[in-house]
């Protein structure tokens, strides 16, 4: 995965880059599987691997597919503040708990609960689907109307996209030439 | 791309496969991975895919840009629903299980509910999204 990321970054064409930015989604997928975390791997897989190729290859085909190389200025400041900021963050994983800890805070508060009476509380087995929807129905709406706002947005600037047909165009130009 | 033979009959193969497959995933997703989120990206999927083969126009022939206009804010307007019957029926917001008399009961019927308004808005909304970057001409 390590290797793909450079790869993603240094790379020039921007179709490389795409059909990279893929192979990392589908690693980033293999390894939630591996972590047990299917519901997870279900959605990058489909999302990041899948529809999100497609959106990205239609937005390149209305642009060019080559990075334009600008003059490489390098700012030490810019190299201090991300070393700074990459230290901060690698310090702050310190104090986390050991990956699979059980005496962590996140497995002993609500997690018990969810895991243990939730089959009884709802009745279906996926506790996922039972956190997502039912004990955090409120979050999942709130993701709902987030996609949406995605959508609106990008109708806003790029527009509906209906696939004209030329000779349509050409009238509408012909009538607006006529008026 | 409707001349290639090879293409159109594998496509016409999978697109049964992917739709039937989305729908399994949204409506199993309480026994088994998945889920309204999942389901809606794989259907539009494949749709993506049938209007790589046949062409835009007649995929928006099939699910035209309006129609799922509509029915992105359509799905959440079902998630909605569902919250504001649970308030009606004396509960809380999304509280699912005054929706039935049996408690686990309407706990799945509201879950399924929102799933479907999940799978709804998520399926139309990555149309539209590859709609408004496939239906525009390169200026």
């Amino acid at each position: 995965m390590a290797m793909v990321a450079i790869a993603t970054v240094r790379i020039r064409n921007l179709f490389a880059v795409v059909m990279l930015s893929g192979i990392y989604s589908l690693l980033a997928a293999s390894l939630f599987v591996l972590l047990d975390a299917v519901d997870v791997a279900l959605t990058e897989a489909a999302v990041g691997a899948g529809i999100m190729i497609i959106l990205m290859l239609g937005a390149l085909a209305l642009t060019t597919s080559q990075e334009k190389v600008r003059a490489n200025r390098q700012s030490l400041a810019a190299l201090v503040i991300v070393m700074i900021t990459g230290g901060a963050l690698i310090y702050g994983t310190l104090d986390m708990p050991l990956m699979g800890d059980p005496e962590a805070p996140a497995h002993t508060h609500l997690a018990p609960h969810f895991t243990q009476q939730s089959v009884e509380e709802i009745g279906i087995p996926n506790m996922v689907t039972s956190v997502l929807a039912s004990y955090r129905g409120l979050d999942t709406l709130g993701e709902a109307v987030v996609v949406l706002t995605a959508a609106v947005g990008v109708l806003l600037v790029i527009g509906s996209g209906r696939a004209r047909k030329r000779g349509h165009r050409r009238k509408v130009m012909e009538r607006q030439a006529d008026s | 791309m409707r001349h290639h033979v090879v293409l159109r009959i594998v496509t016409n193969i999978m697109i049964p496969l992917i739709v039937i497959y989305a729908l399994y995933i949204q409506f199993h997703g309480e026994y088994s991975p998945g889920g309204g989120f999942q389901a809606g990206i794989i259907f539009a999927a494949g749709f993506v895919i049938y209007s790589l083969i046949y062409g835009l126009d007649v995929a928006q022939e099939a699910i035209p840009p309006e129609v799922a206009r509509f029915l992105a804010a359509f799905g959440v307007v079902i998630y909605i629903g569902f919250g504001l019957a649970t308030i009606l029926l004396g509960g809380q917001f999304l509280e699912y299980k005054v929706l039935l008399a049996d408690d686990q009961a309407g706990e799945t019927l509201g879950i399924i509910g929102i799933e479907l308004g999940v799978g709804v808005t998520v399926a139309a909304v990555a149309l539209t999204l590859f709609y408004a970057f496939a239906g525009r001409e390169q200026d």
